[in-house]
């Protein structure tokens, strides 16, 4: 398959006025994504599934991302005057990022049988801008994974045909996957409570006295 | 087990061939060994479930092989699997258009506590927060032998229910309640969360 840049490339040429960013992903995975804007969105992905050689006829797997406020830290030697010395000098600046929602689409070509293309796409911001164009006209594949999508993660997909919940009932307003989701209050007792479901135990059950034995030996 | 005849009586008859019984126990023998249960799985112990009806296990050895459709004419329920919240009502649902005597097993331990869903927040901490439960089988999923145990257990207590006088038989006392309410789909969670009237949980202490 081509890479992801040639991808872009021909993307640009056949969609005019397209922005696409290729998303590096520097862990084990090395796997790049594209990232695209919302007015184009269709339309380039139309064309990654009729062109003649990438043919990305199938969407197998479509996905949320939540990524809340982050300040990212830089750290920057800075070359200062330290008393009367030149010095150079670890300079850290935080870069604040705003939340936002991400819907991830995993690419392939049974025709061709190449893939994966990763294919992102991102909100504004986590809440009332939270909305994106829905690639449903163009992979019907989609159209389950993106109800789940606005099921979990609350991403209002515009040209979707059927936008309703898919596993939460009707009724439900929370959005179960996102970072800030707090769950019911219901906890139940665990035998064996650890991290955060300890901290939960401690809030909802009373600690059982310490006994160890030495309590009951007392001094005759 | 016996109401009226003396166990003594009743075996010495029986050394000169004949045999005595009383209703109760006719009637409760009737009950035990034809017990129908309802038709229906939520998860991977309905495997189980099935495998303990087909021919290796053998459910009919029991008299439990009449697995019906519907709940009108089914006997037993057995809650075989997951409960999610979004189920749920109709699990109650279903529970309530049974008719009496009606019995449940809870099958496998997200039946009887939510099992590995248990902390999360779309799985029914168990159905024993909703409908009353007569026997637990832990387990993930249980055995079929566990499921045959359990329906022997059930058959036991069946045998022990007495039908008239005091101390008879829940299903008797006109009072006590054969439908329970059906939770509502609220915005975050069941509304009730929990039937108090049948849910009361042993108040447990933390170990550390």
């Amino acid at each position: 398959m081509l890479d992801l840049a040639q991808i872009k490339t021909r993307a640009e040429a056949a969609v005019s006025g397209a922005k696409l960013e290729i998303i590096p992903n520097p862990g084990p995975a090395n796997q790049p994504s594209l990232l695209l804007d919302h007015e184009h969105a269709v339309e380039v992905v139309r064309f990654l599934r009729d062109d003649p050689q990438l043919q990305l006829d199938f969407c197998s797997n479509a996905t949320g991302v939540d990524w809340l406020d982050r300040t990212v830290k830089k750290t920057v030697k800075v070359k200062q005057i330290v008393e009367g010395e030149e010095k150079e000098v670890n300079q850290t600046t935080g870069e604040n990022i705003p939340g936002y929602l991400e819907a991830v689409y995993h690419l392939y070509s049974i025709a061709l049988k190449h893939g994966p293309a990763v294919v992102r796409l991102r909100t504004a911001n986590r809440g009332d801008g939270a909305r994106l164009p829905s690639l449903t006209p163009v992979y019907r594949s989609a159209e389950f994974q993106e109800r789940e999508i606005f099921d979990l993660y609350g991403i209002r997909f515009d040209g979707h045909p059927d936008l309703r919940r898919i596993l939460m009932w009707d009724e439900f307003t929370d959005f179960p996957m996102r970072k800030d989701y707090v769950p019911p209050d219901d906890f139940e007792y665990e035998p064996t409570p650890h991290d955060e479901v300890l901290e939960r135990a401690k809030e909802h059950y009373p600690a059982r006295p310490q006994v160890d034995g030495a309590e009951a030996l007392t001094p005759q | 087990m016996s109401n009226g005849v003396d166990e003594g009586l009743r075996s010495e008859l029986q050394k000169q061939g004949i045999w005595v019984t009383s209703l109760s126990d006719l009637y409760n023998w009737g009950r035990r060994n034809s017990i129908w249960p309802l038709q229906f799985g939520l998860a991977c112990c309905a495997i189980e479930m099935i495998a303990t009806a087909a021919s290796k296990y053998d459910l009919a050895r029991f008299g439990g092989e009449v697995f019906r459709p519907s709940p009108r004419q089914a006997d037993l329920m057995i809650v075989a699997g997951t409960v999610t919240k979004k189920m749920a009502p109709q699990i109650v649902r279903l529970y309530n258009q049974m008719p009496d005597p009606k019995y449940v097993i809870a099958m496998g331990a997200c039946a009887i506590s939510g099992g590995p869903f248990k902390q999360g927040y779309n799985v029914l901490k168990g159905v024993d927060r909703f409908i009353p439960v007569d026997v637990y089988i832990p387990g993930c999923p249980p055995r079929p032998e566990a499921l045959l145990h359990a329906f022997m257990e059930l058959q036991r207590k069946i045998d022990g229910q007495k039908l008239s006088g005091t101390g008879r038989a829940d299903f008797l006392e006109p009072e006590r309640p054969s439908e329970f309410p059906v939770p509502e789909f609220g915005e975050h969670d069941l509304v009730p969360a929990k039937n108090d009237d049948i849910f009361r949980p042993p108040v447990v202490a933390r170990q550390s």
